[in-house]
């Protein structure tokens, strides 16, 4: 009596369970990789209408964040500025720029210029930037140093266990409240504390969390309502 | 099996290049892998609403209404129509502190204490809105004088010395001449702020000896 299978059969449980462990580890490791805010967020960085330089204002100019963003100290959300704003300084400097001219148009209808949104929390994160700027959490925290792009692009993660390693651990953050908005801060730049060396993040830190109170909500209410 | 592993290096290889490394620079929307509910249809600060024909989730007031605690100045501000945009012609009440009128003139005094706190919040605010153009000391040297702006004041000018501090107060919160009104980027109160250090800046620059208490000239030498 011939053989019901064929003499290769006999490896055929052991090549599918290689076959098999090997596509479920590369389907894990890639999923680790892939389906998460570090790969889907980090390096958004879309055309917006008006090709706005933050590093030409920022750097070059000397402008305070908050000449734009008006609000953030005193709102959740971080106001993108009205065009007035922009026309504060462009009635008079760079007037015929086509690289303004929708800006120019917005001034006349009154329509707002559609900036493109490159940080969005899901809508069930209920964010607000006015507690964490008057805190000393930096801009830079969260967003990078904005001061130095061209084009913005989205750098942190910003998913939620990025914002809980630093709701454990506040003081890798925290800074002076004058220095929030001065993006370039280091650490050493606050001098050389009692024993003359020159403090560190973490001396700064823990000092501005013990005299501010700094205890950050760690509890899904925190965040979400 | 060989063509299994061809067949799987070719798929890793292909995902791979596809999809590149984190971090990668790309103009296209993030991909949201499990979106539930993390887009929602409200109305949210600054976004666009499919409910109103023009699109715009934040609505101006109605013509015609005025905001709820809010009321119409006795006379609008600025001195164009555009420049009323920012306030919307509305202010809070038509007194000096929100106006910087008395009456149909401009008041002089500040309306609030002028405590050391006031001084150290108008710096502040200065540096942030004001210094740009009006330059550290106010003497209309800021940054954009050298982007080809004329006619920045020098608050050093007789002219802005002897200005009222309702005069003041009402060019932040509305402009004047080639200045644009700063009422939507900076409250009532923070202008009054600003005005308390214009004048201090005066002061740092023309101030004399003889304003001094006798004791301070004293100190002096």
């Amino acid at each position: 009596m011939a053989n019901i299978f064929p003499k290769w059969t006999n490896h055929l449980p052991i090549q599918i369970l290689v076959a098999g462990g090997v596509l479920f580890i590369s389907v894990i490791a890639g999923m680790t990789y892939y389906f998460t805010p570090k790969y889907t967020r980090v390096g958004y960085q879309p055309v917006q209408p008006v090709p706005f330089s933050h590093s030409i204002h920022v750097n070059q100019l000397g402008l305070d964040c908050r000449y734009c963003h008006s609000q953030v100290e005193n709102a959740a959300h971080s106001n993108l500025p009205t065009t007035q704003t922009c026309m504060n300084c462009h009635s008079q400097i760079k007037l015929n720029s086509p690289r303004l001219a929708t800006v120019r148009d917005s001034w006349k209808t009154g329509q707002p210029i559609a900036w493109v949104r490159i940080h969005e929390a899901p809508d069930y994160v209920y964010f607000n930037h006015s507690a964490h700027v008057n805190r000393g959490v930096s801009c830079v925290s969260c967003h990078g140093q904005i001061n130095n792009m061209a084009v913005v692009w989205h750098h942190e993660p910003q998913s939620m266990d990025w914002c809980l390693t630093c709701h454990r651990a506040p003081e890798n953050h925290l800074r002076p409240v004058n220095q929030v908005t001065n993006l370039n801060w280091k650490p050493e730049d606050e001098g050389p504390g009692k024993d003359g060396k020159l403090r560190t993040q973490q001396e700064i830190g823990e000092q501005l969390k013990v005299a501010w109170n700094v205890n950050p909500p760690v509890t899904c209410a925190g965040c979400h309502r | 099996m060989k063509y299994f592993f061809l067949a799987f290096a070719a798929v890793v290889l292909a995902v791979v290049l596809i999809a590149g490394p984190r971090g990668y620079k790309s103009t296209n929307r993030p991909f949201e892998f499990f979106p539930d509910m993390d887009r929602q249809p409200k109305v949210k600060a600054q976004t666009e609403s499919v409910f109103f024909a023009d699109g715009i989730g934040p609505r101006q007031a109605v013509p015609g209404t005025v905001p709820l605690g809010w009321d119409i100045p006795a006379k609008a501000g600025g001195d164009k129509p555009e420049m009323q945009r920012a306030t919307n012609g509305y202010t809070a009440a038509p007194d000096y502190f929100n106006t910087g009128k008395m009456g149909d003139r401009w008041g002089d005094g500040l309306p609030v204490p002028a405590t050391a706190a006031l001084m150290k919040r108008g710096q502040d605010r200065y540096v942030i809105n004001c210094q740009i153009c009006h330059g550290a000391n106010g003497g209309g040297n800021g940054v954009t004088s050298k982007y080809g702006w004329v006619g920045i004041a020098n608050y050093h000018d007789q002219r802005i010395v002897d200005m009222a501090d309702g005069e003041i107060f009402n060019t932040i919160a509305n402009g004047k001449n080639t200045m644009y009104g700063y009422g939507g980027n900076i409250t009532v109160a923070d202008r009054w702020a600003i005005v308390a250090y214009v004048r201090a800046l005066q002061k740092a620059q023309l101030g004399r000896p003889s304003d001094l208490t006798p004791e301070q000239q004293a100190n002096l030498k």
